[in-house]
Order: C-alpha cells, then structure tokens, then sequence
C-alpha cells in the first residue's frame, strides 16, 4: 500500500496510499488544531468527572468523588417517593371497607395492583401466580370455595389462615376414618363408591347404595344430607366438579382414610391491614368472588 | 479553506508563529569554521521552510470574512433566512384553542402529558410513527431537491446557514464590510477594536440566547414559560436547555460556522452520492472564463476568457474557497458565487453567468460547442417523486382512519382457563380501552362468536354493576377491564378444539362507532 503514496497534482496534498475501486484515493490532510483542543478539553473533563463522581476502583471500595453522588442512593429517593405517592391511596384504603374498595374505581385499581404483588411474593407459592392451585392448594380462580367467597370470609381466611396456630383460624378436622380404624376398609370402599356417585361417577352402584348408609351415619354432619357441603366447617362440597384433592377413587379413598386436612399460616403476623385488605379484593376479583 | 497547498504547508512552528516572527528560520549566515560551501562561498544556515519534518500536523483556522453579495441568490437567501427564523421564533406563540382541559399553544410538544399538539392534531406517545413519516417525507424531499439542484439545503435552509449568515450580518453591521473586517483582525487591541469586538459578541450571545429560549417555548407554554424564566420559578431543565442551546448558538453559528460543514456535518458527505451528471450545481464556467486574467481598456475579448480574475467569486463566499477551482467538497452551494461574478460581468460589459447553476453534462458538452438540456426526469428523481406523494397519501390515509379509540385485549395465561362447579368454563381477559376524546365517553362491551341462545357465555366485569349503563372512560384516559367469559357445561361441550375464535365489540354509545379486537376462549382437552 504504502508505494501507492503519492502527490496529488490538483490540490498538493499527499495520499494516504489507500486506494479503493481501482483510483478512489485518499487526502492525507492535516486535522484542524480546534480539533486536537477538542480532543484535550474531553480529557480535562474526564479528571474533572473522576474528582466529581464515582470513577475508580479499589480493592475494596471506590472512589466516590467529591459530590457523592450514588445510583443506588437516587434509587432509593425514588423508592421513597413512589411510597409516599402511595401514602394516600394506602390510607383509604386501610379506612375503607372492603366492598367500599371495589365500588371506587381508584381504589379498586390500586388495590387490583397491590394485591397482585403481594400475592406474587407470598402466596404464589402454594396457589401458584396465576392463583391456579394444585393437588392439595385450592384454586383461587373458581367459583367454588370451602370456607367461603365473599370478601369477609376470603378476608378472614388470609387473617387468620386454616388450621393454624392462630387463635382465631378456620378449624375443622375430618376424622381419619382409616388411619384411626373408623371404618373398616370395605365401609371406606363402598362411601368412596357413594361419593362418587353424587356427581353421577359410580362405577359400582351396590356398593354406592351400601356407602349411602354409611354416608348417613359418618359423614353428613358436616357434609350435608345431600353431600353439598358446609362453609361453617370447611366441609367441601362433594356433589360440584371441583375436587381439592383429586376425582378418581383412591384419591377419595385417601381422603376418607387420612381426613387430609390441608394448612394455611395466618397472615396478619406478617402482612399489614392494608396489604390483607388489598389480597382480599385481590382474591375475590380472581372471578369466583361471590 | 485548505483547498491549495500554501494553505497547508505552514512554514511556521507553534512557538514561531507566536512570536509573530517573519516565515524564515534566522538566518545565521555569518563566518564560523567550515562554514564555506566553496571557497570564498558562505554556506547559509537556513532550512526550506516546508521542509517536510517541519510542516505541521495541525491546520490553522484561517479566519473568513465573506464581503457582502449583491444580486438574486442575496436576495432569495435572505427571503429563506426570514422565513425560517420567522417560523422558528414565532410558532410557539400561535395559539390554538383546544378549549379548557387542554394547552392552548398551536404547537407543543407536551413531554408531561406525552403529546404532540401540532394545530388541530394530538398526537400521542405511542403514535410517535407520524413523526417517523414526517421525517420520512421530509428526508424524501431532500434527496429529491439535492438529485435536481445539488446542496440546495445546506446553500438555503440548513440552521448552521441561516445563523451563520445572521451572525456574519451582525459583524457587519458592527465592523463593517470584508476590507474592514480584515483590518480590524490585523489591528493592536485598541479601544475601537475591543468596542467592535465585544459588541459584536454581545449580539451574538443575545441571539444565541433568544434562539435558545425559543427552543424551549416548543415544550411548555411560550407565555407562562417566559413569565418563569424573568421571575426565576421556571423548571431547572428549562435553563439548562435555555444554557446548552445558547452555548450551541453562539459557538456553531458565530466562532465554528464553516468548520461545522467541512469537519462535523455528514450530511454532505451523503449528498455526494446523491447528485449526479445531471444536477443543476454552482459551477465555474471554465469553457467560458478561460484562460483568465486581467483586462484592460479597450483590450478585445477575443482569444481570451471572460474571467477577469477580480476574485470576487473567493472573497463573498462563506466557506472561503474558489469554485473556479471545480465542485469540491467544502461548497455548500449558496450561490452567491453567482451574484458576485454576475455583478462583476454586467460591469464589464459581458454577459451573465460565468458562474451558474449547471450540469456536468453540459459543462462538458460545452467545452466542445455543444448544449445539453437540463434533464429533470430521471429514474432517481422519477423514484423520489413517485415515492413522496406515495407516503403523503399513506400517512393521510392512516390519519384520517386514526380512531379515537383504541382498544386492547389480554387473554389470561395464568390459568389458560378455570373449571367452575356447574362443569362450566371460565376465561378472563383484560380489555383496556383508551379515549382520545376530550370529553367523557361511555362504551358497551358485547362478544360474538361464541353460541347464542340459551348457552350464551355470561360477561362478568370486574367493578362494574351489570346494571351500569356503560363503560364510562374519562377524556384522555384509559381505563383497564377485568373480564370474565363464562360458558355453561353444554355450551363448552359443543365447542369444537380447545380453543374457539371471538372477537369483543366495544361500542362508543354516542356514535354507536365500534371497535373489534380478536380473540379466543379457551378449554381443557375434549
């Protein structure tokens, strides 16, 4: 390349000696001085960066310059900010009563968005994020509920939790009618037989008409004549399509020999009322609310 | 500037030049041993002065004072600097009643509310794609002027022209014309020259100051804003942008001005490509001008070339170069080349246009005898005019089908879908609707696609009675929706796959206008 240098005849300038496209070549001009100025002035501005603002690493910390500035610092204002800015929804929230929240579009937004994070980062875990449930963690979507769906009874419920050591939880414990040699195995059999029967799935219909009987004795107290359940105790309903704990048989039977008997932890030891109330509407809105 | 080698080659070191001493290194040709070439012949201790290890790597800023032209192009460049500093100072004060909810400044850009109000058009954030299209018809309109006339944008239009040319008037109004200007450069600092100085920058630095306020009068209220900057209550953003526009004035339009096209714009590199044989550019007549010199009385033309070589054509041009040195880089193609020569010309008894607007075609065709006509349509400039109405006609079309209301719709993923008791199945979905209105609208939200009859889904909306009357959305507002589709067990069973098209209806309930968004409601494996 270098042997391509030459002259230039119309201007007197010599070439870089980079040639393109067979005689594309090159001015090898001299940069303008304002240019090189430019180029000193950034560098003066760059010390004066490094003395103003964070720059250099050490060992084990940095430099923090002169202003002390801080990212994180700045984070965490507009952390504050944005609580602050919060404050007064917060505030009527924790004054208005829960179907007051749901009549005022405001509030109901703001508790729509709050319950969502607060149920992300505390009960997803169980019901799942979308509040889906699985085997064991009911379904927070539908339109059936064990301890019932309207907002006081979904509030207390999160108050209080289910089974737990809270003074004031939902309690009711189904017997464990094999474990505990209530009932003999083929008593347990034939009641799964009737059970399934509520919702038309026998597949034995004797052995269904013998589980009816002990049905009668055993399980109606808290189930109900006609197998429908009861919000009082946290007695499922048995003859809907929802099933907590699963449909076939032997999940049943399951059932019937171990009284299950699921937990939920009381929440007001670790949520403030307002974060309860906002769930609350959270929850009912999740479309089963009732 | 920088176009012939004297130019370049400076004989002078930094420190020499400082020193303001003569363009020769000492000459130290006195005695000393060995100092004789020959005998009785002194050897002279002197180098070249653009001996090659001495020429700088730097280039000098040649200051350029361009004289002030008489003639068309003059006259036609100051029409253009009215007209575009009128629009740029005076448009944030227009005003455009929107009535009360809304600014009443004809244009704004409303960073705040993320608007644009350009006269009776709102234009919102995420609608910025008109924008996009503006700049698109206006780059399209740019390449067709510079496909048919060259650097008609930097010559006229550019800002960096416009201020220039105003700053460069203000010198002359305060020190006078070019032969003064020089004078003045080449003076002690007396108390005139410091006077003439100061002045002159003062008056920059005014206007700097005015174009930068007129800057920030485009983003808030021209009137209320003013009012805060002279009171001091107005944003810091507004004074610091007040500053950065100010200090980009001052130092682009009065102390870098030519270096700014020649060294930091790209835009003329770009052109280079643009324009082509058929371009009508600022040329130097050569077949007609040369060979040049000067005339004298009663000297015939014959034999000789009408350029007289008088350099007018040098000393009125704003980038400081000869065009009779042919089309070069630095040229932002002002013509006023073509004022000073055709002044010079009526002078002289010849006739107009040595320099002028022409193609090399015909620059070339001349040299010969011969004439070519100005060729306008041509597949470039044919594409460029077909291409301009095109995205005029479709940015129209898209602003005139731009609806008030826009709708969206979120199918729940989480779940994909939910049992319910009765067999049933349940989706949710969250429909935001936006109201572009100024005034309250209230809206009905219907489905179709799903069974009719006595299977109908059930649409349950979160926060709202099913009694209401409507959806009701605040002006300028957008209001997100829970909703809920419920089928009936027999309704899913006749369903076929396990997901069933639907499209939600939301009906403005003044105009009865729609709008549809598509969808599909989902249920577990049949």
């Amino acid at each position: 390349m270098a042997d391509k240098k030459r002259i230039d005849e119309v201007t007197g300038f010599e070439t870089t000696g980079h040639v393109w496209d067979d005689d594309l070549e090159e001015l090898n001009k001299p940069l303008p001085k304002w240019w090189l100025y430019v180029l000193y002035a950034s560098i003066i501005w760059a010390i004066g960066y490094w003395v103003l603002y964070p720059a250099w690493p050490l060992a084990s910390d940095y430099t923090r310059g002169y202003l002390g500035y801080s990212q994180r610092a700045v984070v965490m204002e507009q952390v504050a900010a944005g609580k602050a800015a919060q404050a007064q929804f917060r505030d009527a929230i924790g004054k208005a009563e829960l179907a007051e929240i749901q009549n005022k579009p405001d509030l109901l937004n703001f508790a729509l968005a709050g319950g969502k994070a607060a149920f992300g980062d505390n009960c997803a875990p169980c019901h799942g994020r979308g509040a889906e449930g699985s085997m064991g963690y009911p379904n927070l979507n539908d339109d059936d509920w064990i301890w019932g769906g309207d907002l006081a009874a979904i509030e207390r419920t999160i108050r209080h939790g289910i089974r737990s050591a809270d003074a004031d939880t939902r309690a009711g414990d189904m017997p464990k009618f094999g474990t505990d040699k209530l009932l003999e195995p083929a008593q347990i059999d034939d009641v799964a037989e009737h059970v399934l029967s509520l919702s038309g799935k026998a597949s034995d219909q004797e052995a269904a008409i013998r589980g009816a009987a002990v049905f009668a004795e055993n399980c109606t107290a808290c189930h109900g004549e006609t197998g429908k359940g009861n919000l009082e105790l946290g007695a499922p309903n048995l003859i809907d399509g929802i099933w907590l704990y699963g449909t076939d048989k032997t999940d049943i039977v399951t059932s019937i020999e171990t009284g299950r008997g699921g937990v939920m932890p009381p929440w007001h030891t670790r949520l403030d009322d307002v974060t309860i109330k906002q769930l609350a509407v959270y929850v009912h809105a999740l479309g089963g609310g009732q | 500037m920088a176009t012939s080698p004297d130019t370049y080659i400076t004989p002078r070191t930094a420190s020499e030049s400082a020193a303001g001493s003569p363009a020769q290194a000492p000459d130290e040709a006195a005695g000393g041993p060995g100092r004789e070439a020959a005998p009785g012949v002194a050897r002279h201790d002197v180098r070249a002065v653009n001996a090659k290890d001495q020429r700088s790597l730097y280039a000098d800023r040649i200051a350029i004072h361009p004289k002030r032209a008489h003639g068309t192009f003059r006259n036609l460049k100051w029409l253009v600097m009215g007209l575009t500093l009128g629009v740029y100072y005076i448009t944030p004060w227009l005003r455009w009643d929107r009535g009360p909810a809304l600014p009443d400044q004809a244009v704004l850009i409303d960073f705040e509310h993320q608007r644009l109000f350009f006269g009776p058009m709102e234009i919102w954030a995420q609608e910025f794609y008109y924008v996009t299209g503006l700049l698109i018809l206006a780059s399209l309109a740019l390449f067709l002027v510079t496909a048919l006339a060259g650097r008609v944008w930097c010559g006229y239009a550019c800002p960096q022209t416009v201020w220039t040319d105003l700053f460069v008037m203000v010198e002359r109004f305060v020190q006078g014309d070019r032969n003064a200007r020089l004078r003045l450069q080449k003076s002690p600092w007396t108390a005139d020259k410091i006077w003439k100085l100061g002045a002159t920058h003062a008056i920059w630095l005014l206007i700097a100051l005015v174009t930068g306020g007129a800057f920030i009068f485009y983003f808030r209220d021209a009137p209320t804003l003013a009012q805060e900057l002279f009171n001091g209550t107005a944003p810091y953003v507004a004074y610091l942008f007040l500053g950065v526009f100010t200090f980009t004035t001052y130092t682009l339009g009065g102390l870098a001005r030519e270096q700014v096209c020649i060294y930091m714009c790209p835009w003329p590199r770009i052109q280079g490509a643009m324009y082509d044989d058929h371009s009508l550019l600022v040329s130097y007549r050569a077949y007609r001008g040369e060979p040049r010199g000067a005339h004298k009385k009663d000297e015939t033309w014959e034999g000789r070339g009408d350029c007289i070589d008088c350099k007018q054509c040098v000393v009125v041009c704003p980038v400081g170069i000869d065009i009779r040195d042919g089309p070069q880089l630095e040229c932002i193609q002002c013509a006023l080349c073509i004022d000073a020569c055709n002044e010079i010309m009526d002078k002289i008894g010849r006739p107009r246009n040595l320099i002028a607007y022409d193609t090399f075609h015909n620059l070339k065709a001349a040299e010969t005898g011969g004439s070519v006509p100005v060729k306008i349509f041509r597949p470039r400039t044919i594409l460029y005019m077909v291409l301009l109405p095109a995205v005029l006609a479709l940015m129209t079309y898209g602003w005139v089908n731009r609806s008030e209301l826009q709708v969206n719709v979120l199918r729940d993923r989480n779940p994909l879908f939910v049992r319910l008791s009765d067999g049933g199945i349940r989706n949710g979905y969250t429909v935001k609707i936006l109201n572009k209105r100024h005034d309250t609208r209230t809206y009905k939200l219907s489905i179709e696609g799903l069974p009719d009859g006595a299977a109908k889904p059930r649409i349950d909306i979160v926060g709202l009675e099913s009694a209401a009357p409507g959806i009701a959305v605040a002006p300028d507002n957008l209001r997100a929706l829970r909703v809920y589709l419920s089928l009936p067990a027999a309704a899913v069973s006749s369903l076929e796959g396990e997901a069933a098209d639907l499209t939600f209806v939301v009906t403005d309930t003044a105009d009865g206008s729609q709008t549809r968004r598509n969808t599909n409601f989902r249920r577990p494996q049949p």
